[in-house]
This record gives C-alpha cells, structure tokens and sequence, in this order.
C-alpha cells in the first residue's frame, strides 16, 4: 500500500539491480557480540587507569556542612578523595536551558556538589583508587556531616506559596510553562452533546540500559588531549561540552563510542558524574573510568514521564470531536538537564494531544516544575506516551459515553488520507500521514469483529478480555528545530564519507552512531545499493569523532531519515568519480557504464568490463597509465539536514488484546498489533525489531514500571528486584505491518521508526484493560496498571 | 579472612591456577582476572541475567557466587562455547533473526538458551519465555529470541532424526 505521489517515476537510485533497500539482511558484526568479543566501555582498561566511585547524597536536599576524608585518603589503593569545591577549579558548572523554549529558567549545575545537596544520588565526594572495590572502600570511611533541608517531593504542590523553593535566586518552583490555544475551545464545548473529563497519571520511571552509564576518561598532559570513552549516542556534542567546560578546544578532545549496551535517550545527556569523570583525568593525569553500578543508575541516570494531565474531550452524537483541552504538570528534579534541557518533554505533550484528529480547536497548558527527586529528560519517544494515552484516553471515553464503538470514532476523525499537507492544531505541519490506511490494516490483522464476538463469548464465561486500540503520531527527523535554534551545539545534520580503497572494497565513515538499531546495516544497505557493490565490501566505521564527519549522532528517530540520506548522496558522488575513471579507462563514457555486483559493466549489455579492485589498483598504484590532467577522487563527502519540514512526521496505530484477573487484578497480555508508516524502509527486519522492542517498553510502562519515592524523596526501589521490568515471560508476540508514505524531502524517502512502539503501546492497553473493565463501570486513567490500582477501580480492596 | 586464595579451576577448557581475595565474584574474576569480557555485569545483584556463565555444567549467575567457590570446578563462559562450536548454530539464528540488538544480555541469554535446549527437545514458546524470564533485555522485545531458541531447537530435531 503506497500513497507515494509518484515522484519516483522510473527507476531511482535504490531500484537498482541487486539493491538491498527494503530487502531482510542481517546486520554486519554481530558475531562480536554473540560470542562476547564485543568491545563496551565496561570493557576498556588502559595504563595507570584509575577507577572513579562517587560517594552520593543520602538526603534528597540538605547543606553540606563538612566532609572529613583524611582516613580515607590512608587507605589502601586510594589515589584521591576529591570534593566538588575541589573540582570547580577544573571544569565549571552549566545550566540546562534554551532560548526557543521560552522563560525556561534552571540554577547552576557542578560535576560534584559544592555546598548543598538537590536529590538522594548526587555526588559529594569522588573517590579515585587503583581498583573499583577499593574505592568503594575508602567512600565508606568518607564522613559527611549534612543539615537535612525540606524537600519538595509532590509535584502537585511544588507550586504553592507554603512550599519552599528549591533555588531560592530562580525565585519559585516554575521551570517551564506553556499555554497554546488554537481555534474556538470554549464555544466548541458549549455547544458539544458531551463533554469528558478525567485525569491522567504516569508514573515516572527510567530506561534500565543493561549495561550501566560507562566512560573512561583519558587526558594527556604530553599531548594536552582528552579522549573521552563513553556510550553515547551523540559523541560530537560530548566532545562540545567537554570542551567548553573543561576550558579546552575541542578539538583537543576526541570522543570514542564503541559497543553500547543500550540507550534509548538515557545517554544522550551529559550526567554530572561523567563531567567529573572528565575532569579527574584532568586533574590527576591518568586515565580515569566510572561504571555506575545498578543502584546509581537508578539514582541517577535520568527518570521520565512523571506527568499528571488534566484532560477534556467534546463530542457531538454523530461521533465528531469537536475540540480538546489538556492542563499537564511534570516534576522534573532540581535541575532541568544538560544540554537537551528537561522542558522537551511537557512541550512535546502540548505539541502532539490531538495530533491524530481533525478538530482544530485545542487549549493547552504544560507546567514543569522543580522537585527534590532525581532529574528528569527526553526518555524514548519523549512526550509521545503521554500525549498518545491522554488522547486516545479521551477519546474512549467519548466513545463509551456516546455508546460508539472504538474503531468508529477514529473513522470519523482521524485526518484523512488525502488532506495532506496540512497543519495540527497545535501547528505541526504533517507532509503525508496515513491514519486510515493504518487502521484499515490494523483491523483487518486483528480480525476486529471476530475479536469483539470472542470477547463476548469470553465476559459470558466471566473471563474479562479487552481490547484497546490507540492510533499516534511521530516526531522523526528532527532539523535544527528542536535543538540548534535554541543555542545548543547538538548537530541536526549529520555526514557520511565513502571511499574505495586499493582493493574494490568501500570503507564508510557517518557521523551517526550504532546502540543496536541497525545503523551500521542500513548504512552498508544504502552505500552497498547506490554504489553497486556487494555489502560485504561495505565497512562502517562510526562513533569516533576523529574519524567521523561532524554529525548529530543517533536520537529521535535521525538515524536512517539523516544519516542515510548523506550516506545515499556521498555515494552517488563516489559512483559518479568511479564511472568517470572508469570511462577513461576504458575509453568509454560514464554513461555507457554501470556498476554492478562489484564490477564495472557495460549498461546496454550489462557484461562486464573491469572489477573495482582492478579499477582500484590503477588508480592507486598505476596513476601513471591515466591520460594527463585526470586526478580521480575514489573518496565523497555529503552532509544532510532536512529543510523543508522541521520534523518529518510518521504515523501508525496500536492495539492490545488481553485479559484482566478481576479477583487479582493481574494483567495477561494475550496479543499486540501495530501498523507503522516510516515511509521507504530500508531493512523490514529491523524496523519490525525497533517496534517490537520499542512496544515492549510502552508496555513496561503500562504494567509495571515505577520509581517509587516516598514523601522525603527517598526513590525506594532503586534495584531490578523491586523495580519491575518486562520479562519475556509477561511480553505477548506482536504482529507488526506497514503502510508507506515516503517523505519527498529526500531522495531516500526514510522517516524515523525507533520510537513508534513507544509512543502508543501503553494507551493500547490502558484502553484495553478499561475495555475489560466496562461490565464493572470501571475506568482507570494511571499507569503502571498495578494489580493494587486495577483491585482498587474494582472497589475490591 | 581478607588475604588472597589460592584457587584451581578450569576455565573454558584450560587449566587456571591462581590467587584471588576471598570476596571477589566468579563475574569480576573471569572479567578482570582472565579478561574474559564477554560475560556482563548488568545488575550485580542476580536479577538481569547477563553474567550468567556454566559451571560444572549448570547455569549460574557469576555476580552472585563467589571465584573461590568455582575452586576445582569447570567454568565455561560465552567465549568457551563460542569457540568449542557448540551453539553455532543457535548464533546463526539469532543472527537471522536479529535476535540481538545491543548485545548486552546476548552472552548470557544464548547460554541460558543452551540450557533450555539441552534439556528440552522441542520446547514450546510458553516453555521458552519461561525458561528465559531471568535474563533482561531491554532493546529487543524477546519475540525475536524466542523465535530463534524455537528455530534452532526445530532443526536440531530434526538434524537427530
């Protein structure tokens, strides 16, 4: 199914013979990993490496008033014991704000606290020492004497004027407030047949990357260079703000990423702890390295999601929506992070409620405020969940009131196929989306009808089965929109060399940078492609910034839209030089040739005239048979960045089927579908494996996860015991299909995809356990849907 | 109670004599001491999976036992049933399947796989998510493990008839 206005008459460039576009390979070096011969920071030791731990904040604010660290210093293996004070001399403290994100206010924030504490985690005191266990020992003899402080723990009343503020020259709690109201809202409600409201609740939790936030940090007094070793999906960016806090240029400071385990926006951020692992290197000039452990992570790594929204939906007999209201209130920590700053999320919320729908009349308003809790952030698919559960929340709510069914009232609103372009009430601008194809697709897999008569044979039986669907749009592609027109130095383009080497084969350098997705595949897939060569002669170097073009790296679903875009253009370039030699070679002329399958080949006969590697060798090492005045260039650079949309926006629908335990208010999720459309796809198989992983941790946050704190800001299950994630035992098989609209901003035609199971997977199930629910005039709008909040709606306990 | 031991094992076949302080985990040990970095640590405390190794031929978390207590046993950790060819083909098939995003939880979750189809022939999907419920892993989803551990067992069935 293709709603591609037929730009592409003919064949492009990815029609070509043997191209691996849209075609199931398997990712290049996955051997390292399964055989364990990958190479993670966790990894890395270097010479004279020194191991960092950090002694952290018991309170979740309090003064320091001393910290007495001369047993410590004694101990066996310790080679420093440095306080925040200490370190300000080395690296300066930042604040998380940008300009486009409008009164955005934020305190100074240091590597290592210097006077007081903020959140239960934060650093007070590092500990260096020739082994990790011996630094945790020294921390033990480390005493910090403290006076505990108030803390603001509910966000609900961070705003109060009896509620202290947490930085007294910011003068309130206030981080962020946004107010947007588009069209007619008041006079649409008034004269609504129904108006709906309810609160939403998410609780706020993190992304459990298994392998903990990892760097080792390698300063050079002889060569006055800092080489950063870390899992970051932006290593460029690292490198800026390493440099500008450390006083360096950067390009006295490389950043290299090589294997990491897991990202998914946790590390994406610059942490405090690493700008002080940076900066002990600096100090003690020795490589130093930090590994959180399991219980820092959860302390510090950053926390998401945690939003309570008032929502309202209108809605005539017929089944028309007629306008949307949302008040949104997050608590974000004390500090809103660095560089991405920690207001995205509640924007995207105001940007994206409503998005799916053809109302144009929608008031928003989103307040993030300052919490003693650990720092909230752009966590996978930011906003999305939250905008896509109160959406879609309310819209079943409308429908359950108006006795529609679901999947009717999206017939009747969601915006239709051939109304693009167009614009979103709060003024995104949507290229090409495809809602109703989606559902069309989505009720067709799930065989809809068959579902609802089995679900009522199932209630008959007293077996409460529901189903939820949730249809969602998503921001991919970002362009400098999201963060460079606000001051910050993250790249939103990024770029890609080829070269043919000596023999034939095609070495790929790309800003980019690979925690999984398939970076490294969909490059080789495209350079392989367009170029004409095998993929096996494709070599993918990524993740080091002084052998990559400068680029924004992997985050908000770039990668493929981007990174293979440039990929796509500096190959046509390098095809264009090689058939130019060729030509010359020859004695023909470029277009009479082709490559094929390695070769250069004629294109009217396809036979073959000259392998690459020996079209290679004389370049390379007989440039003397060239006619005169022919210099080749087997080397092309592109750079990309879409200018024309800011973001290029995907579209899909989810729907979960599952059954509720009424006597123990356990969820069993039986089965989940999602129709996507990220335009061209590139490999089906790994955009099928984001969505499945990424639905996997919507659901996550559906059923189980949580950062518990109490009213002292003390986050009580910060282990994997007591803080649940999905096990493989609770996840349902997920059918996955596809509609494709490509984006005629590129070439390519690629929108992003990592981020779409995300964004709708836990509406599906909140709409489906509500569902389960009806006979019992229950409706839950909180997740986690913990069997103590399904036992409570229940009125069992 | 604090001084070195000394310990004798086998380790991925080939003998280890050395010393080690009484409180370091058989996890750190194959790690730091024998550089075997294919065994992960993810949560240090039992829950995720990733360090899991074989010893004496069953399945352990190595964050939680102790090196000294693998004195005189048989340690194999991923690279030793890499390199023996034991699980090649159940690595072909997470390799087709992209059973792996990350790779982080992979090591431990083809030995916790390996375990499963050592013991059962053909086991179902139910018995398969069951048996791999104690290894985390946050990118993938499990669907596409699942499908590789049911692949791999279907063609090692049908190989032994």
């Amino acid at each position: 199914m293709t709603t591609d206005p037929g730009k592409r008459d003919g064949l492009s460039v990815l029609d070509r013979p043997n191209s691996y576009i849209g075609k199931t390979v398997p990712r290049p070096n996955l051997d390292r990993l399964m055989q364990g011969r990958g190479l993670y920071v966790s990894d890395i030791e270097l010479p004279r490496m020194a191991h960092v731990v950090f002694l952290r904040s018991p309170h979740a604010h309090a003064k320091i008033i001393s910290i007495e660290s001369s047993t410590a210093k004694r101990m066996p293996g310790v080679v420093a014991v440095v306080t925040g004070p200490e370190l300000a001399a080395i690296i300066t403290p930042w604040v998380g704000v940008l300009s486009h994100l409008k009164g955005l206010k934020s305190a100074p924030q240091s590597a290592i606290a210097t006077d007081r504490v903020c959140w239960q985690g934060e650093a007070v005191a590092a500990v260096v020492a020739n082994s990790r266990a011996a630094a945790e020992d020294a921390a033990e003899h480390i005493l910090v004497s403290y006076e505990e402080l108030d803390a603001v723990t509910d966000m609900s009343t961070a705003l109060d004027p009896a509620t202290p503020v947490i930085h007294a020259s910011l003068g309130d709690n206030l981080a962020f407030e946004r107010n947007h109201d588009a069209g007619t809202v008041d006079q649409a409600f008034a004269n609504s047949d129904e108006v709906v409201e309810a609160e939403f609740i998410f609780g706020r939790h993190t992304g459990v990357t298994l392998e903990p936030r990892s760097v080792v940090a390698d300063w050079n007094p002889a060569e006055a260079r800092l080489t950063i070793y870390q899992g970051t999906q932006a290593p460029h960016m690292v490198q800026n703000i390493a440099a500008l806090h450390l006083g360096l240029k950067e390009s006295q400071v490389r950043v290299v990423c090589k294997d990491v385990g897991g990202s998914f926006g946790i590390k994406v951020h610059i942490y405090a702890d690493e700008m002080a692992t940076y900066a002990l290197s600096k100090l003690l000039r020795r490589p130093v390295k930090f590994v959180a452990d399991r219980v820092e992570s959860f302390n510090t790594d950053i926390h998401a999601r945690d939003h309570r929204c008032k929502g309202k939906i209108g809605v005539n007999r017929d089944g028309t929506i007629t306008a949307f209201e949302i008040d949104d209130l997050t608590g974000i920590g004390p500090y809103s992070m660095y560089p991405r700053t920690s207001a995205i999320e509640a924007n995207q919320v105001v940007n994206l409620v409503g998005g799916p729908y053809v109302t144009k009349n929608y008031r928003a308003r989103a307040r993030v405020v300052f919490q003693n809790k650990n720092v909230m952030c752009q966590y996978r698919a930011v906003g999305h969940p939250i905008a896509c559960s109160v959406t879609e929340g309310l819209v079943d709510l409308a429908a359950m009131k108006i006795g529609m069914d679901p999947v009717e009232i999206r017939r009747r609103n969601l915006i239709a196929d051939d109304a693009y372009p167009c614009a979103s009430p709060s003024g995104l601008r949507f290229e090409q989306l495809s809602h109703h194809a989606a559902l069309a697709k989505l009720i067709n897999m799930m065989d809809y009808d068959a579902l609802r008569a089995k679900q009522a044979v199932l209630r008959a039986k007293n077996i409460h089965c529901g189903i939820g669907i949730a249809s969602f749009i998503e921001v991919t592609n970002p362009s400098a929109a999201f963060y460079g027109v606000g001051g910050a130095k993250i790249s939103s383009q990024d770029g890609v060399t080829v070269r043919l080497d000596a023999q034939g084969s095609v070495i790929c350098q790309t800003s980019i940078t690979e925690q999984g997705q398939g970076s490294e595949s969909l490059t080789a897939q495209i350079v392989g492609s367009v170029l004409g060569v095998s993929m096996d002669r494709v070599r993918v170097i990524l993740g080091d910034t002084d052998n990559t073009p400068y680029g924004g790296g992997t985050w908000a679903s770039r990668g493929a839209g981007i990174g293979g875009e440039a990929a796509l253009q500096a190959t046509k370039v390098l095809r264009k030089n090689i058939l130019d030699v060729a030509a010359t070679i020859l004695q023909s002329t470029p277009g009479e040739l082709d490559i094929v399958g390695n070769s250069i080949v004629n294109t009217s006969d396809g036979a073959p005239r000259i392998e690459l590697n020996e079209l290679a060798r004389i370049v390379y090492f007989r440039p003397d048979t060239l006619p005169p005045g022919i210099q080749p260039e087997l080397m092309a650079t592109r750079h990309f960045v879409p200018r024309e949309y800011p973001f290029a926006f995907t579209n899909g629908v989810q729907a979960s089927w599952l059954e509720v335990d009424t006597d123990t208010g356990f969820v069993k999720l039986l089965k989940h579908w999602v129709v996507e459309d990220c335009g061209t796809i590139i490999n089906p198989q790994l955009v099928d494996e984001q969505i499945r992983g990424g639905v996997v941790q919507g659901l996550g946050a559906a059923l189980f996860e949580k950062c518990v704190y109490d009213e002292r800001g003390q986050l009580t299950n910060a282990n994997m015991a007591d803080y649940l994630v999905p096990m493989s035992g609770e996840m349902p098989d997920i059918d996955i299909g596809h509609v494709v609209s490509p984006t005629l901003e590129t070439e390519l035609g690629a929108k992003g995809a990592g981020e779409a199971g995300t964004a709708g997977a836990a509406a599906a199930v909140a709409n489906a356990v509500n569902d389960a629910l009806q006979p019992f005039g229950a409706t839950i709008t909180e997740i986690p849907l913990t069997p103590q909040i399904i036992l409570t709606a229940l009125g069992r306990i | 109670m604090t001084a070195p031991i000394s310990i004798s094992l086998e380790v991925n076949g080939e003998r280890v004599d050395t010393y080690v302080l009484p409180r370091t985990n058989l996890a750190d040990f194959v790690r730091e001491h024998l550089k075997l970095t294919g065994t992960h640590v993810g949560c240090e405390h039992g829950v995720c999976g990733a360090c899991t190794v074989r010893v004496n031929g069953d399945i352990v978390r190595a964050c939680l036992m102790l090196a000294v207590q693998a004195n005189n046993a048989s340690v194999e950790t991923i690279e030793g049933l890499s390199d023996s060819g034991e699980i090649a083909d159940l690595q072909a098939a997470f390799r087709d399947r992209n059973a792996l995003q990350c790779g982080f939880c992979t090591p431990g979750m083809l030995m916790a796989a390996q375990d499963l189809l050592k013991q059962s022939a053909e086991p179902d999907r139910e018995k398969i998510r069951e048996h791999l419920s104690g290894n985390y892993c946050r990118c993938t989803g499990y669907q596409a493990i699942v499908d590789a551990v049911a692949s791999t067992a279907r063609a090692r069935v049908g190989r032994a008839s």
